[in-house]
C-alpha cells in the first residue's frame, strides 16, 4: 500500500480569482483527471482535493475558500509544507470522440485537466464553464489555449450565456451530436444534466463529492447507495452506476454520518 | 464478522459487507447523541498497520435507528455496538437498539475518546455495573468488547461474565501516535489514535489465549486478522469466531469471502471436519 502522507514544499502558488487559488507541489506519481488527493494542512485538517494540474513531476490543486481548512490553505505560499496522500478514486473514462464537458463553480478545477487530456487524445471538445457571476470563473485563459470550443455561462449574464449551465448544455445537446457528457459541479446541476442524458444513450459521467475521512474505503464515511464508496468506487460515476445511487441529488451525510438534504 | 467502525455508518454499507461473505456485522459504536468525531487527519497508514482517531462519530441513536430499521428488512445478523460514559447512557442506547439487533456489543475499549471506551473499560467495577444494567434492560445477548491495554484483561472479563455478559470481544485498537518529521508534529487531528492491523495480531492472540483460561462464555477474537490462517490462529487460542476491520482496507471488501475460503481450504488439507474442533486447541 502506498497511502502514506508525503510532505512536500509548495513550489508555486497562483491566485486565480478573489477566493480561488492553485498550489503546485512535487509529486511524481501518475494521476488521472477526476482522481483526488487527501491534502493535509498541518495542525488544521485533511481534506479531499481533485488534481487540477498534471505534469510529469509536478501536480497541482485548485480550490475555493469555503471554511477553515481551505482558508488556511489559501494563506499558504511558496516553501510552506503540506502533506499529500493518494492518488485516490477513479478518473473520467474519456470515452467517445465528440465530448461535452460541463463544469459548474469549483468543478472547473478538475474539469480543466480532463479537457486537456481529451484534446491530447485528439477528441473534439466543447466545454461549458458555468458560475454565478463573471468574477467566480477561472481557468478561462488556460482552456482558451487548448483546441476546445469554450462556452461561458453565468446566472446573472455578466459574461457569456445568461442562465444556468444546464440550460446552455441542453441547447448544445439539441443542436449537436455528442458521444459523451462529463461533468463536475453542484450536485443539483449534475442531477439535471443526468436527467437530460437519460433520454438518450449518450455516455454520461459525473464527479460526486461526499465528506471524506480515510479516503481509502475503510471508514464508510463517504458511502452512497448500497455501500458504494465515493473515495474508492468514485468519485466519478457513470449513468448506470448513478441509477443505483438514490442519494444522488437528494442527500449527503455530515461528519457524524447524519443525512442532510441537498 | 465485520468489526465495529468499518463500513458500518449506514444500512447500505452493512448489506454490502454481508453480501461480501461476512456472517454478521457489528455497527459502528453509537451513543446517545450526535457526535462529529475528531478532526481529520483521522487515518494514517504506517509500515505494518494503520492508525485511526475517528473519535466515535455517529448520528446519535434516534437517527441511527432509521438505518437499523432499513437493515432489519434484510436477513443479516446485526450486532449493535454501543458506547457511553456511564450505565445510564449505555442502557438507554442499548434499550433503543434491542428491537433491531441480534446482539449488542458494549464498547469498553476505544482508546482515543475522552470519557468513553477504554477510560471506563479499565475498571472492573464500572464494567460490571454497566454490563449488568444493560443485561437487565435488554432481551438480546450482550457482548463486552475489551482492550488489551489494561493491567489484567482476565479480571475485567471475569467481572463482565459475572455481570451476565454472553461473550467477550477482544481486542480493540492500541493507543499509538505517529509524528511527521518535516512538520515535527503528530499527524492525527487528535494526536493520539488507535493502532490496528497485522502488527497487533500477536497481542490479540495472547489476550484471547489468556481469556480462554478464565472464562466459560465464548470469546470473539479481533485484531490483525487478514487471512484465513490468522483466523485459525485466533480459534486455536480460544476464539469461537473472529471480527475483521483493517483487512477491509488491505485486502478489499471481498476479504470476508476470501477468508472463509482460506479457512475451508486449510481445514480440508488438515482433515478438520468442524471448526469447533479447533477452538482452544493450543492450550
Ligand atoms: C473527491 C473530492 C474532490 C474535491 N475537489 C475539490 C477541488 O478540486 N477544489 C475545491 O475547492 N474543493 C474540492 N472539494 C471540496 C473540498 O474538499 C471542501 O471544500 C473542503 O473540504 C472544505 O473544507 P473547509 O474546512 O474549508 O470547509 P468547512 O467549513 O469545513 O466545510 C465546507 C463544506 O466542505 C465540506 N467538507 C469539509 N470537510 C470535508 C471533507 N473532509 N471531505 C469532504 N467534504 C468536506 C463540508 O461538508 C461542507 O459542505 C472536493 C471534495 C471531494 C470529496
Ligand atoms: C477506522 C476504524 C474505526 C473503528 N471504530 C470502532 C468503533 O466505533 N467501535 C469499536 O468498538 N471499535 C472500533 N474500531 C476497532 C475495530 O473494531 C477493531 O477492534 C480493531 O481495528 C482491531 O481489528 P483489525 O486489526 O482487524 O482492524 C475501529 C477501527 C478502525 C480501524
Ligand atoms: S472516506 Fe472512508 S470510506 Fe471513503
Amino acid at each position: 500500500m502506498m497511502d502514506k502522507i508525503i510532505t512536500s514544499k509548495i513550489i508555486k502558488d497562483t491566485i486565480e480569482n478573489e477566493c480561488v487559488k492553485t498550489i503546485m507541489f512535487n509529486h511524481a506519481e501518475p494521476i488521472e483527471p477526476g482522481q483526488f488527493y487527501m491534502i493535509w494542512i498541518p495542525g488544521i485538517d485533511e481534506i479531499p482535493m481533485s488534481v487540477s494540474v498534471i505534469q510529469q513531476k509536478k501536480k497541482g490543486i485548485t480550490f475555493r475558500t469555503v471554511g477553515k481548512a481551505t482558508k488556511a490553505l489559501f494563506q499558504k505560499t511558496k516553501n510552506d509544507i503540506i502533506g499529500i496522500r493518494g492518488p485516490y478514486g477513479n478518473g473520467f473514462s474519456l470515452k467517445g470522440e465528440k465530448i461535452l464537458f460541463v463544469a459548474g463553480g469549483t468543478g472547473i478545477a478538475m474539469i480543466a485537466p480532463a479537457v486537456e487530456q481529451a484534446i491530447k487524445k485528439n477528441k473534439v471538445v466543447d466545454v461549458i464553464l458555468g458560475a454565478k457571476t463573471k468574477k467566480d470563473l477561472f481557468f478561462i485563459n488556460r482552456l482558451k489555449q487548448t483546441k476546445a470550443t469554450m462556452h461561458l455561462s453565468t446566472d446573472d449574464g455578466s459574461i457569456g450565456f445568461k442562465g444556468f449551465a444546464t440550460e446552455k448544455a441542453n441547447e448544445l445537446l439539441l443542436t449537436n451530436s455528442f458521444d459523451a457528457v462529463y461533468t463536475c459541479g453542484p450536485e443539483l446541476m449534475m442531477k439535471k444534466l443526468y436527467q437530460i442524458c437519460l433520454k438518450s444513450n449518450i455516455i454520461f459521467e459525473a464527479s460526486l463529492e461526499r465528506y471524506m475521512k480515510c479516503g481509502v474505503g475503510l471508514c464508510g464515511q463517504c458511502v452512497v447507495g448500497k455501500g458504494i464508496r465515493v473515495c474508492v468506487e468514485g468519485p466519478v460515476f457513470s449513468k448506470s452506476m448513478l441509477k443505483d445511487i438514490p442519494d444522488f441529488g437528494v442527500f449527503n451525510r455530515d461528519a457524524s454520518g447524519k443525512k442532510q438534504l441537498l | 464478522m465485520l468489526a465495529s467502525g468499518i463500513m458500518d455508518e449506514d444500512a447500505g454499507s452493512m448489506l454490502r459487507v454481508l453480501e461480501s461473505g461476512a456472517g454478521a456485522v457489528v455497527t459502528k459504536s453509537i451513543g446517545q447523541v450526535q457526535r462529529k468525531g475528531h478532526p481529520n487527519p483521522t487515518f494514517v497508514e504506517l509500515d505494518c498497520g494503520i492508525l485511526n482517531a475517528m473519535g466515535l462519530p455517529n448520528p446519535g441513536i434516534d437517527e441511527y435507528i432509521t438505518e437499523l430499521k432499513e437493515l432489519k428488512k434484510q436477513n443479516g445478523i446485526i450486532i449493535g455496538s454501543v458506547f457511553g460514559s456511564n450505565a445510564e447512557e449505555f442502557t438507554e442506547v442499548a434499550f433503543k437498539m434491542n428491537a433491531y439487533v441480534n446482539a449488542l456489543e458494549l464498547n469498553f475499549s476505544c482508546p482515543h475518546a475522552e470519557g468513553y471506551g477504554l477510560e471506563i473499560g479499565q475498571n472492573p467495577k464500572f464494567v460490571s455495573e454497566i454490563t449488568s444494567s444493560v443485561v437487565n434492560a435488554v432481551s438480546v445477548p450482550v457482548y463486552v468488547k475489551l482492550s488489551a491495554q489494561v493491567n489484567d484483561i482476565a479480571s475485567i472479563a471475569t467481572a463482565a461474565e459475572e455481570a451476565g455478559a454472553n461473550a467477550i470481544v477482544a481486542i480493540n485498537t492500541l493507543k499509538a501516535m505517529s509524528i511527521n518529521l518535516e512538520v515535527k508534529k503528530p499527524i492525527l487531528g487528535n494526536k493520539t489514535g488507535g493502532y490496528s492491523g497485522k502488527a497487533i495480531k500477536p497481542i490479540g492472540v495472547k489476550a484471547v489465549y489468556d481469556l480462554y483460561d478464565h472464562l466459560s462464555i465464548p470469546i470473539i477474537g479481533v485484531g490483525g486478522v487478514e487471512t484465513g490462517l490468522d483466523a485459525i490462529e485466533y480459534i486455536l487460542a480460544g476464539a469461537s469466531s473472529v471480527q475483521i476491520g483493517t483487512a477491509v482496507y488491505t485486502r478489499g471488501i471481498m476479504v470476508f469471502d476470501r477468508i472463509c475460503k482460506e479457512i475451508t481450504k486449510w481445514m480440508e488439507s488438515h482433515n478438520v471436519q468442524s471448526i469447533s474442533d479447533l477452538i482452544g486447541v493450543a492450550h
